[in-house]
């Protein structure tokens, strides 16, 4: 029993220590949790709530402070960081706010975009008569540029959280399938896994017992990508106004109310900017270092 | 050669008979009646029924794909549900801004990223190195719209060097259309910059340690021109092949960019058509970049050749 614990542990705790070595690992890595944690206790670090409107301090520049009166009419000084927008309403608190949206889309994309594609990608790799089909269908999704094919899925569709969410995962699922499907293809090569079929493994015990360990470095490395590309994409169609509806605090949408008035109030778009930046950056840093530790030979896409 | 091109010509037709079959059935799926939408808010059932009995849609849905796929493989795009004019002009009119700002874009892109890349593999490990790849990782993750901005508030409002939205066409002075140009195509390329200057880099890096360049430097031939001709040209075929790939990317940025500088051509011209629920003209612009995107990598693959004579067909 001990050695058969201490045997998987060694490798583990090899690559742990890779990760910690790599540079990009450790910054990207640390981005991304910042960017969590503001997500996460955004009421509690000095936020408002970010639909609220107050008329009277519309447009105003980053550092302005006001005194106003609260629900129970009692005047309460408020500092504005980041400054207001045309409705008055608190940009500090809609940016840390809009971070979870971002997050959770990010999240949500890649974790539906890995399930359907492996799902889809080992089917193909599988039943050998579906594979032709299967294939040039997702050549088919691949030659349509991935927003295009988003705001047409958006079009759809009623304009709405799960509507963005679907809108992402559509153009993102065949890159994984044939990740998955490249990956089925060579395992099924390796000599333990034909001496596995020669003493009949059933096809479902060899795909839990062989082939899904081998998709788990890829596919983390993939869903980091995947998770950049969707916080992009998200606040791309928020930004245009065909993404998430604007009375929801999003990066994109809170850039999307501040251009009409931007060359005089630039910080509306500038801090959700700075804010999608860093975390789009955060999370690529995180997904380069863990192909080069995970994932050496895999390719980064463009 | 030729039954190669044609061969691979023919390779394309199945890859976008799927996105046309895609692209249709996106209207199918719409919950909204394409005639009623036409028919606008005040119309009787007898007229919606009239409007749908025109457009066809009352026949089989195979026979309506058929009449479909032969109507835009003749040009017939069909007619905007907004605009009330036929698709094929309204794409028309607008092209001219968004193939300025795509080939502008790809110019600038390989006028930068390709010596900047070069240099970075030549200097390797150097300051210069470093600068470079460093501004790839950043490149990279800076959204096209949000450097939009930067672009703007700095060299358009603060030093007022540029203007700061909209188009000029060709057709009213050069000038004016590339002063209004460069700020758009400059924002769009620096992401590019960013990866093709990486890809030159590693691409030019595994060349450099060749014999044939030991050879021509030690035949006496000036750095610039081993570089240039014995290492780039070496290096040629990845770099094309990143280009052909982020052609999609650049796709989808000139939509954004579009958008952010006010630049009436399709990107904006798709944002509108989703606003206004005009699927005719949406299926037209995605079926029109798709065969753009497809045909570009085609025209990569066939480019291999004047770079790689070893690379016959």
């Amino acid at each position: 029993m001990a050695i058969a614990d201490a045997t998987p542990l060694r490798p583990r705790t090899s690559t742990l220590r890779q990760l910690a070595r790599s540079s990009s690992v450790v910054i990207g890595g640390l981005l991304v949790a910042a960017m969590v944690a503001v997500a996460a206790l955004a009421p509690w670090l000095g936020t408002r709530n970010p639909g609220e409107v107050n008329p009277s301090v519309r447009n105003k520049l980053p550092g302005f402070e006001a005194t106003i009166r609260d629900d129970d009419g009692n005047k309460v000084p408020v500092s504005y960081r980041f400054g207001t927008d045309s409705l008055g309403r608190d940009i500090y608190s809609r940016v840390l706010y809009g971070a979870r949206v971002s997050l959770i889309v990010g999240l949500t994309v890649s974790v539906i975009s890995l399930a359907v594609g492996l799902l889809i990608g080992l089917i193909a790799g599988y039943v050998r008569w579906l594979d032709g089909i299967i294939m040039r269908f997702m050549d088919g999704l691949m030659a349509i540029p991935a927003i295009l094919l988003a705001i047409g899925v958006v079009s759809i569709f009623r304009a709405g959280l799960f509507a963005v969410i679907v809108a992402i995962v559509v153009p993102e699922v065949p890159r994984v399938v044939r990740l998955v499907r490249s990956i089925v293809l060579s395992i099924r090569e390796e000599p333990y896994v034909e001496s596995a079929i020669t003493v009949g493994t059933p096809t479902p015990l060899l795909i839990v017992r062989h082939v899904l360990p081998n998709t788990i470095a890829p596919l983390i490395v993939q869903g980091t990508f995947i998770c950049a590309a969707a916080i992009l994409i998200e606040a791309i169609l928020s930004f245009l106004g065909i993404g998430i509806p604007p009375e929801i605090p999003t990066w994109g949408n809170i850039m999307a109310e501040g251009r009409t008035l931007f060359r005089v109030f630039p910080h509306n778009i500038l801090y959700p900017g700075i804010f999608l930046a860093i975390t789009v950056l955060g999370v690529n840093m995180l997904g380069d270092g863990l192909r080069d530790v995970l994932d050496p030979k895999m390719e980064r896409r463009g | 050669m030729v039954g190669y091109i044609l061969r691979r010509l023919l390779s394309a037709v199945p890859v976008m008979m799927i996105v046309a079959v895609l692209v249709f059935l996106m209207l199918r799926l719409t919950p909204a009646d394409p005639a009623a939408i036409i028919a606008g808010d005040f119309a009787n059932d007898q007229q919606i029924a009239e409007i749908r009995n025109r457009l066809g849609l009352d026949k089989p849905i195979i026979q309506q794909f058929a009449i479909w796929i032969g109507n835009m493989a003749l040009g017939d795009f069909g007619e905007s549900f907004f605009y009330k004019k036929q698709v094929a002009a309204l794409i028309m009119e607008r092209l001219e801004p968004t193939l300025s700002l795509s080939l502008l874009s790809i110019f600038l892109t390989v006028a930068i990223a390709v010596p900047l890349g070069t240099l970075a593999a030549y200097k390797q490990g150097s300051w210069v190195d470093r600068v470079v790849m460093g501004f790839s990782v950043i490149g990279f993750s800076v959204p096209v719209f949000v450097l939009g901005y930067i672009l703007i508030y700095v060299l358009a409002v603060r030093l007022d060097w540029f203007p700061v939205q909209g188009y000029r066409y060709i057709r009213d002075g050069v000038g004016g259309w590339l002063l209004h140009l460069i700020l758009p195509a400059l924002t769009l390329s620096i992401v590019f910059v960013a990866l093709i200057a990486r890809m030159t880099r590693t691409s030019v890096l595994e060349v450099l340690h060749e014999d044939y360049i030991r050879t021509a430097r030690a035949k006496g031939q000036s750095e610039l021109k081993v570089l240039v001709r014995h290492a780039l040209a070496n290096a040629a075929v990845p770099i094309l092949t990143v280009i052909g790939i982020t052609f999609a990317t650049l796709i989808g940025g000139v939509v954004v960019t579009e958008s952010v500088y006010t630049l009436p051509g399709l990107g904006l011209l798709t944002v509108d058509a989703v606003l206004a629920r005009d699927y005719p003209t949406i299926q037209a612009v995605i079926l029109l970049f798709s065969l753009a995107y497809v045909l570009v990598n085609l025209a990569v693959d066939l480019a291999y050749t004047l770079f790689d004579p070893r690379i016959r067909y």
